[in-house]
């Protein structure tokens, strides 16, 4: 009886599932534990959670949304980058008779935790952040279309990687790669709850994109100032309205087959088994028509940072923005024609190998042709090297290595010979790190003094940014030569040991990127420190050219007293040379969006809910399923959602702005 | 760029410089591909460091065009640049891919040295279990774990699948990979060019023994390759079907095995996943299944639908006819 009630409530969940035997872990989660309660502590010693919860939690301010966002995606790199330690310092050592320090069982769980920590709680979150921070500002809004929602993805995002770093102290993450393919993924190879934190984890965070997407598509559309037509919008902008097409025509396929994967796993389907007419080529296919436009949603709005950045700094107008934004969107459709470029080695027949990857090779021309325009904007500049041209820069000498092995990689035959070998790693890193990782740095350095009134302290910026450069090459060359040494990825222990040599070397390259990281923590922890003499009281410390820079930094939450008019596509560029006057009176009420605690509620009640499937815990998962629809119902009964800030509290802020920037003259 | 190709030359890199004619081809079509590419590579990184330093803010003497940002000639080029490079490497895929597709026969073992008719090639039935390698000799009737043997020079034909999980079947000195996957199979056309022992292993991840999932493949000369099966003969184990069972169960480093001889068409019943006893073979029950949806039984329906179904059956059964005899 017991037991039966055991069963019901806990699932397959029991103390055994702790792994306190795994003495990394254990240590890991002392740290977590004693950093995390000296953190509630502090928080509660200088009654922040109110603060928090009233300005931050519950708001619906794209602005401070997006700072959630970006703060999320650099507390996830830390953790995806100690796996990546851990990686690179067992592959050093586990030669002949070492078997280095961690098992193959936790060794796969790390590498599986890297690759999905970094795409899905890393690049995304960042890219998603600076989108909901910079779009609204760039097009002359006030906030995204539905404010609500967007409060609610970020919920959905930060509640699916809770379950991850959950399953880091209770069970254990998944043993099959980031993208999990059966039959190993299946419940006959991995009984274990590791699969089902991956797809619960990805389920709960997909949600929130995929609205994020939705709700991005939908401001750009539609709430653009006037006279901004789509050719007059900032790159950026284009950027990020292609992205979230990519993303909402996307996503639904990686929620459909991780959908199709579960009831495999949960109610004995068989799409995806062994037996039954299950196939798992149709998972592979499936997931890599998700997979390969998520690369391009990743990069495309870095592609975007780069243009605004390069600009700016050269003090330029952008060269060839027509022929950038056709670049863009024959990425965009494109994207969806490559998927098989990732298993030739499954054996499709030449025909339809050679045309993915001519179709492949066809996307290095737009892509090819947008580092011209970069180059052809720096072209008779005058270049400013602050910190995010450093990173600009460096992503172009970077980024074209990487283009270039990854077109290498698109010819079937060159594959067969080093396709899954770390070659192929290399290669990712290679554009992942030197393309979207260098831009979200340059994007971060660019906007921080838009988003809180002081510009980041450019020396351990600079620090950062040439441990990271010169960490990269140390780090992933060496990766290139052993994939044509013949060596495979996934490995956690190697037999010859003239391999050693190389992998040393790449662990060193680790340690200078972790000096990058470090410097990166110490550059913003020096700039809070020193914001009084890093203030920018101008809102426009670079010479900024699209229309965010128009506003106060940080901007009010209403961004702008009057929506601006655009004429052209450097829209603050065009207004300060015309000679632009502020205006400072005939202000009216604003009608804005009011905060709620809706989203982290559902989203935490949806984290339950993920977290009792993962168990099989029926009935918690059954009645937190219930509350979440209930809960979504009774929102929308609430229509207590909006409030004017007044005329006068606007005219205040107006005026305080207007004394600020008289000083400033 | 120099300093890098000298580097490689310098250490064992098998991709670049392996023992297998495919491979050698596929490892010249890297080098080929990747100067196609430098082409372009190479002058925009120069460029990117050129402007940087030229266009830098503290040189006044260099021009200075803010609203310059069109110009349709150079568009031209920055659109035309990479298209014919694009275009180029386009027609040497689409060739390369044609030639070197693994399910094509070989039409030559090295340059200018083409195959002839009457050469058959040598059959090798390849299963990535957990985790380690079946081989089986059909020809000879012998079967191996974790090893592997060709006669230099003859065309090897693998036919290839897995009894769990997807692996990869992957001898960087003889040719390219291919994934092996459990009730399919996939083929790889290869041939050996020097006598050696080369490294084999499963080149997609598959749990907890894959690091261990390797096998040596032994390139021998055709008086060695007769010895080489006779010891495998002389060792009197058989692998029949209730072998098989236990060898599939997971296990890790395994050392090689020798079977002498091997139950009829396991391969066959791997591929199709009917080893156990009283197990359905894939292929009988798509047999099965097209027979139903055909419908047995054609009395309720007209005689020209009755007609049509004859034909349809006549063809599936003449097909199944044929993928046999092959």
């Amino acid at each position: 009886m017991t037991t039966d009630i055991q069963t019901l409530l806990l699932g397959k969940l029991s103390l055994e599932a702790i792994p306190y035997h795994e003495p990394i872990l254990v240590g890991t989660f002392a740290a977590v534990a004693l950093g995390g309660l000296a953190l509630l502590a502090l928080l509660t010693k200088y009654r922040l959670w109110g603060y928090l919860w009233r300005e931050w939690f519950t708001s619906i301010d794209h602005k401070k949304i997006g700072v959630m966002y970006i703060v999320m995606g650099i507390v996830f790199l830390l953790r995806g980058f100690a796996d990546a330690v851990m990686m690179r310092a067992q592959q050093s050592m586990a030669f002949g008779d070492n078997m280095g320090f961690l098992p193959p069982h936790h060794y796969d769980q790390v590498f599986t935790a890297h690759g999905v920590i970094m795409i899905f709680f890393v690049a995304m979150p960042l890219v998603t952040g600076f989108m909901n921070y910079v779009v609204p500002l760039q097009i002359g809004a006030r906030d995204v279309a539905f404010p609500f929602l967007n409060n609610f993805s970020f919920w959905m995002t930060a509640s699916g990687g809770t379950l991850v770093m959950i399953s880091l102290f209770i069970g254990e993450f998944a043993k099959t790669g980031w993208l999990a393919y059966p039959p190993l993924s299946g419940i006959q190879f991995s009984p274990d709850v590791g699969v089902d934190y991956y797809i619960w984890s990805l389920q709960i965070a997909g949600v929130g994109t995929l609205l994020s997407g939705v709700n991005l598509i939908a401001t750009i559309v539609k709430m653009r100032a006037p006279g901004m037509t789509m050719m007059k919008m900032p790159v950026f902008t284009w950027t990020a309205l292609c992205t979230n097409v990519l993303i909402v025509a996307a996503f639904p396929v990686l929620t459909a087959v991780l959908a199709m994967l579960s009831m495999d796993r949960y109610v004995g389907t068989n799409f995806f088994t062994n037996d039954l007419g299950g196939n798992a080529m149709m998972y592979v296919n499936l997931i890599w028509i998700w997979g390969h436009p998520e690369v391009y949603i990743l990069v495309l709005p870095v592609f975007g940072i780069f243009s605004e950045v390069v600009s700016t700094f050269s003090g330029k107008r952008l060269f060839g923005y027509a022929s950038m934004v056709y670049a863009t969107v024959v990425i965009t459709i494109l994207s969806y024609l490559v998927w098989l470029h990732h298993f030739f080695t499954m054996g499709s027949g030449a025909s339809v190998n050679s045309f993915f990857g001519i179709s492949t090779m066809i996307i290095s021309i737009p892509t090819g042709a947008k580092i011209f325009n970069w180059l052809f904007t720096m072209y008779r500049g005058r270049i400013k090297f602050e910190v995010p041209m450093l990173w600009t820069v460096g992503f172009m000498v970077t980024f074209v290595i990487g283009g270039m092995t990854g077109v290498l990689l698109a010819v079937p035959p060159a594959d067969f010979v080093l396709h899954n070998s770390l070659f192929l790693i290399a290669h990712f890193h290679n554009v992942i790190i030197g393309g979207v990782l260098f831009g979200l740095f340059a994007g971060i350095n660019f906007w921080f003094p838009k988003a809180f009134g002081f510009k980041l302290d450019p020396f351990w910026g600079k620090v950062s940014f040439w441990c990271w450069q010169i960490g990269f090459f140390f780090a992933f060359m060496p990766l290139y030569v052993l994939g044509l040494m013949g060596v495979t990825r996934r490995m956690s222990h190697f037999d010859d040991p003239s391999l050693q040599v190389w992998f040393i070397i790449a662990a060193f390259g680790a340690l200078l990127i972790a000096a990058g990281i470090g410097a990166f923590i110490v550059q913003i922890g020096y700039s809070i420190w020193k914001r009084k003499e890093l203030a920018d009281v101008s809102g426009d410390p670079w010479g900024g050219r699209t229309l965010e820079w128009s506003t106060s930094s940080p901007p009010p939450d209403y961004n702008f007293a009057f929506t601006p008019r655009v004429y052209d596509n450097d829209a603050w560029h065009d207004m300060k040379s015309a000679g632009f006057q502020r205006p400072t009176g005939g202000f009216v009420d604003i009608h804005m969006p009011k905060n709620t605690g809706a989203g982290i509620i559902l989203a935490g009640i949806a984290g339950v809910m993920g977290f009792a499937m993962i168990w099989h815990m029926w009935l918690i998962a059954g009645v937190s399923f219930a509350s979440l629809i209930l809960g979504a119902i009774v929102h929308t009964f609430n229509y207590n959602r909006d409030y004017y800030i007044k005329v006068d509290q606007v005219t205040r802020t107006e005026e305080a702005r207007t004394a600020q920037l008289a000083q400033l003259a | 760029m120099l300093a890098l190709t000298a580097l490689l030359a310098g250490c064992n890199t098998v991709v670049l410089n392996p023992s297998g004619d495919v491979a050698a081809q596929q490892g010249h079509l890297v080098v080929v591909a990747t100067w196609l590419m430098l082409l372009i590579v190479v002058p925009v990184i120069l460029l990117a460091l050129l402007f940087a330093w030229r266009y830098r803010a503290s040189n006044t003497k260099a021009t200075y065009k803010p609203e310059w940002d069109h110009s349709t000639q150079l568009e031209l080029v920055i659109w035309a640049a990479p298209l014919l490079i694009i275009i180029a490497l386009g027609a040497l895929t689409w060739i390369t891919t044609h030639t070197l597709d693994p399910y094509r026969p070989l039409d030559r073992i090295g340059e200018k040295r083409p195959v002839s008719k009457d050469v058959k090639p040598l059959v090798i039935e390849a299963v990535a279990l957990d985790w380690k390698w079946l081989f089986i000799y059909p020809e000879q009737g012998i079967a191996l774990v974790n090893e592997v043997a060709a006669p230099v020079d003859r065309p090897i034909q693998f036919k290839i699948t897995a009894s769990g999980v997807m692996n990869s079947f992957y001898i960087p000195a003889l040719a390219g990979q291919i994934y092996a996957m459990p009730a399919m199979e996939t083929k790889l056309h290869a041939v050996i060019n020097e006598p050696g022992v080369f490294d084999g292993f499963s080149a997609n991840y598959s749990g907890a023994g894959f690091s261990d999932m390797r096998f040596k493949f032994h390139g021998l000369s055709d008086a060695d390759f007769g010895a080489w099966v006779a010891k495998v003969k002389d060792a009197n184990q058989k692998l029949d079907r209730e072998g098989y069972l236990a060898l599939e169960k997971p296990s890790h480093k395994d050392a090689v095995r020798y079977y002498g001889s091997v139950a009829p068409d396991l391969y066959g019943a791997i591929l199709n996943r009917c080893v156990a006893p009283g197990a359905m073979c894939v292929d009988q029950m798509m047999a099965k299944d097209h027979a139903t949806a055909m419908g047995e039984d054609d009395a309720n329906c007209t005689p020209e639908e009755a007609k049509r179904r004859a034909s349809v059956r006549a063809l599936l059964q003449a097909k199944q006819q044929v993928s046999r005899t092959e």
